[in-house]
């Protein structure tokens, strides 16, 4: 691979990097006011509330940077950073297509992905002790609590696929996953898909912020733009968790017809698809306590993703 | 010297001297921070060393989940965000002993390959790794597991309330 490739290929994932979690964003301010239906975000711009995103992105820019005076200032000042990087980096593992079509095709894609996606809890520790306030510090715990629980389940469910695949390559998955998979998997999916959704605080599962009890949690004393940093992380996450959710267990670029000109095609369908359910499940899910939280965890998810293991090594040496 | 020469003694200075930060710094969770960056420039090096797989869980296990552990720990109990004036330090024996051991290894290092060259071992790809532990080490690896059980259970006897007093 030339110097001038990787550049490209680099500069290719940043672009996406920008631009996929904008349109999510923008697809739960729409998809939100349909559900619930709010009249604020069609409003904006005129035709179906175009510009909310823009106004609020303005928004964001124009309000003041406060630093909290307890704070320990360059700890709280890293933390938006140290929530972001982890996705950008993910997102260079994950195919978009068949081939050559994935930023840097790794043996170990796989693991690379859950690994620096375990690093982003650190950020929230650090957003959560740096702010000098008790709200977010309790939401830091809760968050930390809530982060470590999901991470087994999570690594469970994705092994599952990686010894029925054979690799620890993500590309390689996608190129071993058949279609009876789907039904095969299906425990593993549902595993990794709640999991994931622990792991970036979505609702049901964002009581680390739980904006009617802590404020907003480890986020409360964050204001303008690193604010939005923190926000723009929650939207990558969503794309990352729909990506590795699509490579893992929805086949990737494989469609109906025309795998092979229009998989790019595919992968974001899936990925734009995932993402909708995991919007839905925001409008549609009371957010859970934290005891239910930690025994959904470990009685439900926990023993089922084993369950699913066992079947996967039954099935990969029976055949 | 080559350019992995280079980025080896570069990731192992920001090890040394994050370090050095941990046990240095009177804020508790800053130390914490800065094993996470000690522990990641291992990794680097790991990476470097082309021992793909370990350095991967070297990210995953020590800075995802022990110095999280680790961090939450200290949060629960007590953690200021100033600085913390009741931390107890030994004042010059630990630089000494610690400055002590770090150069007698070294040295003894040294003194072991002076300047026979060792060819490099093959890259520590999932496979490779796998393969040694499942087939030469399997023995090894079943002892250890039996070890981490029996410190579980242990973790549950002596934490559980109601128990043997």
């Amino acid at each position: 691979m030339s110097l001038a490739e990787l550049g490209l290929r680099v500069a290719l994932v940043v672009v996406a990097f920008l631009t996929l979690p904008l349109v999510v964003g923008q697809a739960e301010h729409k998809v939100m006011a349909h559900m619930q239906g709010r009249l604020g975000p069609m409003y904006a711009g005129g035709f179906h509330g175009w510009a909310q995103l823009l106004a609020d992105g303005v928004k964001f820019a124009q309000k003041e940077d406060l630093i909290p005076r307890g704070a320990d200032g360059p700890v709280f000042r890293l933390a938006p950073a140290v929530a972001l990087l982890p996705y950008l980096v993910v997102l260079l593992v994950i195919p978009l297509g068949p081939g050559d079509l994935v930023a840097q095709p790794l043996d170990a894609g796989l693991f690379f992905a859950l690994a620096v996606l375990g690093v982003g809890v650190v950020s929230l520790l650090m957003a959560a002790w740096a702010s000098a306030n008790k709200y977010s510090l309790l939401g830091g715990l809760r968050g930390a609590a809530q982060l470590l629980g999901y991470e087994l389940p999570l690594v469970l469910s994705a092994a599952s696929v990686a010894m029925a695949a054979g690799t620890l390559s993500l590309p390689g998955i996608v190129a071993a996953w058949r279609p009876w998979w789907l039904l095969w998997q299906l425990p593993a999916l549902l595993v990794f898909f709640t999991a994931a959704l622990a792991e970036i605080r979505r609702p049901p599962f964002d009581m680390p912020i739980a904006d009617s009890e802590l404020v907003f949690g480890y986020l409360t004393e964050y204001t303008g733009l690193r604010f939005a940093l923190f926000l723009l992380a929650e939207y990558v996450g969503i794309v990352v968790v729909a990506a590795l959710t699509t490579v893992l267990f929805l086949g990737g670029w494989k469609g109906p017809f025309a795998d092979a000109s229009l998989g790019w095609l595919w992968t974001l369908l899936k990925v734009f698809a995932v993402s909708f359910a995991v919007i839905w499940l925001r409008v549609a899910t009371p957010r859970l306590r934290e005891d239910q939280l930690q025994r959904l965890c470990w009685q439900a998810l926990v023993p089922v993703a084993l369950g699913q293991l066992v079947l996967t090594a039954a099935v990969v040496t029976a055949t | 010297m080559t350019s992995a020469d280079w980025l080896l003694a570069a990731l192992g200075t920001v090890a040394v001297a994050a370090g050095h930060r941990v046990v240095a710094t009177d804020r508790l969770v800053r130390a914490g921070l800065h094993l996470v960056l000690c522990l990641g420039a291992v990794a680097g090096m790991y990476l470097v060393l082309t021992a793909e797989f370990l350095a991967w869980v070297q990210v995953l296990i020590y800075v995802g989940a022990v110095v999280v552990l680790l961090l939450f720990a200290v949060m629960l109990t007590r953690a200021p965000v100033g600085a913390a004036a009741d931390l107890d330090r030994p004042g010059w024996t630990a630089p000494l002993v610690g400055g002590a051991a770090g150069l007698g290894l070294a040295a003894l290092l040294v003194d072991a390959y002076r300047w026979t060259a060792v060819a490099p071992a093959a890259p520590g790809t999932p496979e490779a790794l796998g393969a040694a532990v499942f087939r030469s080490w399997v023995l090894p690896f079943e002892v250890v597991s039996v070890l981490l059980l029996a410190a579980l259970v242990g973790a549950i006897v002596v934490s559980r309330p109601g128990g043997r007093r």
